[in-house]
């Protein structure tokens, strides 16, 4: 197992061992209703898991199974909580987990898992292994043993609402976006049907994209506003497995929409912020929302069906098309992507994983913050990069932004002759006017 | 009492209260845990959903494409034996004899097939099985998961499966004593079905009908 050079999340280094255990596993059971725990009964050491997994396919090294990367989880559940725990315990059958331990399985779980979900669909028993890994992350944060940049990025996310300090504040950024490109951007309008934020990887590194959601909600006369409350689209704390920072940073999205009326949450080009939003904030929440969520390919081609957004036809450049895990596996936007690039007329090369087997960017679940990850993070990207120039693709388009980041890293390091670009950005740039 | 009948008279009882009282008692742990409810808005709703996890309970029996050549000998192999075991246990003159005197019911129209070929599947199934054995050992990714339950549980059906094969081929000693071991193998095998993988026969199907109705709601990939 290589060393780590953080290893302890900042504010937890002086945990005593025990407490760690003991936070871990607490936290581990502590949602543990009957679906986790049949999940967690069913698994017959298979090992297929394996075959699914990008980390595996990239390096053949066994550590790399999804299952194992829960396995002192599911070895304290069956010795702690299950139907025949005093069993166990009396054989020794399950061993305890050691702090060490714990340690050690900080790189399996942060490091080298996206959360893609990808070997939820091989498993012959049907187990959803993703979550369970979402849940030991959980455990792991508790334990004070999540990666240090998560931790300080979902701590600095939940108190200011921005993961990080920056000079200029992040509706400051967005106002100077809006008026270097010379386009309206709604900022803390007091009502409005459709609340919108926006990836903080946008705001950083591709403006344009933020210009490309103005302009085409601009175009659909849109009744929309970003809130400097509620900016950012990533939720850190979901990233660090902080479930009360999740649920908070979640929340100030929550309570800026219900405060100006919003009837639909605007998700931005992020995967991650859709998993949160969509499927997440509600549960964390405890209650249902007064307005729907929906990501901005899904928005827009509601609109197109409805006739209300044409688009011009694009050129025929082969085109591969990468589906972000979050947003397509496992969030179910699984056509909107392809009506846009039909009605664009994209001539699209379909990768031979596609829509819900695809492979991950590798960048996802935090991965792109990790910096010591980025080795590791290069290799299991060689085999997507491999598959897109398979498909003789000369343009290579994503809908989500730390997809995008993840490739034109690995881009440039390979010094691969394309560069990942935006769907919406090619969505406004062909607006029919 | 000689060892046959204590194999297949109190301890053959035994056996099976441990098994069915264990079985139950480790599907009600599960259950009383609970069920949460969801409060997403969902994709799909009830009905479509609930026929997306009943889909799921059959088509996760077959590999998806994309993985089939990855996974294909280790499903075969795992077919393979279970379906041997299956046929062997059903099928197989002997054991339905077994079955009608233990509940006691007799089923005329329960079909059984000729020696001849159970004894070709058996030969093949424990084949198969000292195969999976092989895998597990050698296989880098089976070797780093397993643990005393995936060798126990192989131990005792390989145990099951052989004292069997001895007894029909008069291997090893007296057919009576043989048969008392393969009867006292199984003995073990239903005592030690609760605590072990071999639960997976009853976990398979709801676990899959489960996440299969949970993607189904988000319309996500099964
Ligand atoms: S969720 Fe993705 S990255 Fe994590 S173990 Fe599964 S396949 Fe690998
Ligand atoms: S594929 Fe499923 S059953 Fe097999 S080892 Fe992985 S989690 Fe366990």
């Amino acid at each position: 197992m290589s060393t780590t050079t953080q290893t302890y999340s900042t504010a937890s280094v002086d945990m005593p061992d025990e407490s760690r255990q003991a936070h871990a596993m607490k936290s581990f059971a502590q949602d543990f209703g009957a679906v986790s725990a049949l999940q967690i009964e069913a698994c017959i050491h298979c090992g297929m898991c394996a075959d699914a997994c990008h980390y595996f396919l990239a390096t053949e090294d066994p550590k790399y199974t999804p299952i194992l990367k829960v396995e002192p989880f599911k070895q304290a559940y069956k010795r702690e909580s299950s139907a025949f725990a005093p069993f166990y315990r009396l054989l020794g059958l399950k061993k305890e987990v050691s702090a060490d331990e714990l340690q050690e399985w900080q790189e399996l779980l942060f490091d080298s898992c996206n959360m893609c979900g990808r070997c939820s669909l091989i498993c012959p028993m049907g187990i959803d292994i993703a979550t369970l890994i979402e849940n030991a992350r959980r455990a792991m944060f508790e334990a004070g043993l999540a990666p240090d940049e998560l931790y300080q990025r979902a701590r600095e996310q939940a108190d200011s609402g921005q993961p990080e300090k920056s000079e200029e504040g992040y509706s400051d950024r967005i106002a100077a976006i809006g008026r270097e490109h010379g386009i309206d951007i709604p900022i803390d309008r007091d009502s409005a049907e459709v609340l919108a934020c926006v990836p903080r990887t946008d705001l950083e590194q591709y403006p344009e994209a933020v210009v490309a959601l103005a302009k085409t909600l601009k175009h659909l006369g849109a009744d929309y506003t970003f809130r400097s409350e509620s900016l950012v689209a990533e939720n850190y704390g979901y990233y660090a497995g902080s479930r009360d920072w999740q649920r908070k940073i979640s929340m100030r999205i929550i309570d800026q929409a219900r405060e100006i009326g919003a009837k639909l949450v605007l998700v931005p080009e992020c995967g991650h912020a859709y998993t949160a939003l969509r499927w997440q904030a509600a549960e964390l929440a405890g209650e249902e929302l007064p307005f729907r969520v929906r990501h901005v390919t899904e928005f827009l081609a509601e609109q197109v069906a409805d006739g209300r957004l044409r688009l011009n036809q694009v050129d025929d450049e082969a085109t591969a098309f990468h589906d972000p895990c979050q947003l397509v596996r496992k969030g179910g936007v699984m056509d909107a992507p392809r009506t846009l690039m039909r009605e664009l007329g994209v001539n699209l090369e379909e990768l031979p994983n596609k829509k819900g087997f695809s492979f991950c960017c590798a960048g996802g679940g935090g991965v792109n913050d990790i910096e010591r990850a980025r080795p590791l993070r290069y290799r299991a990207q060689e085999l997507k990069l491999r598959e897109v120039d398979g498909t003789g693709a000369k343009r290579f388009l994503t809908s989500c932004s730390d997809c995008r980041l993840a490739f034109t890293d690995a881009s440039e390091h390979f010094d691969w002759d394309k560069r990942p670009e935006s769907l919406l950005e090619l969505v406004a740039a062909n607006i029919k006017e | 009492m000689t060892i046959l009948e204590f194999a297949r008279g109190p301890m053959l009882h035994f056996a099976l209260a441990v098994f069915v009282l264990g079985v139950i008692w480790r599907i009600v742990t599960i259950l009383f845990l609970g069920f949460k409810r969801y409060h997403s808005e969902p994709r799909n709703g009830l009905v479509k959903s609930l026929i997306g996890g009943m889909t799921v309970t059959g088509s996760r029996s077959w590999p998806h494409k994309e993985f089939i050549g990855r996974t294909g000998a280790g499903e075969a192999i795992g077919y393979g034996y279970h379906i041997g075991l299956f046929i062997i246990v059903l099928l197989g003159t002997p054991h339905v004899v077994f079955w009608k005197n233990l509940f006691g019911v007799s089923a005329g129209w329960w079909p059984t097939l000729p020696g001849g070929v159970v004894h070709v599947l058996s030969i093949l199934t424990v084949t198969l099985l000292l195969i999976v054995l092989i895998r597990r050992i050698s296989h880098p990714v089976l070797r780093r998961l397993s643990n005393f339950d995936d060798y126990f549980s192989w131990f005792i059906t390989f145990t099951v499966m052989v004292t069997g094969v001895m007894a029909v081929f008069g291997l090893g000693g007296r057919y009576e004593t043989i048969l008392a071991w393969h009867i006292i193998s199984f003995n073990v095998l239903l005592i030690w079905f609760p605590f072990g993988k071999l639960m997976h026969a009853f976990f398979i199907f709801p676990t899959r009908a489960v996440v299969g109705y949970l993607q189904s709601r988000k319309g996500a990939a099964t």
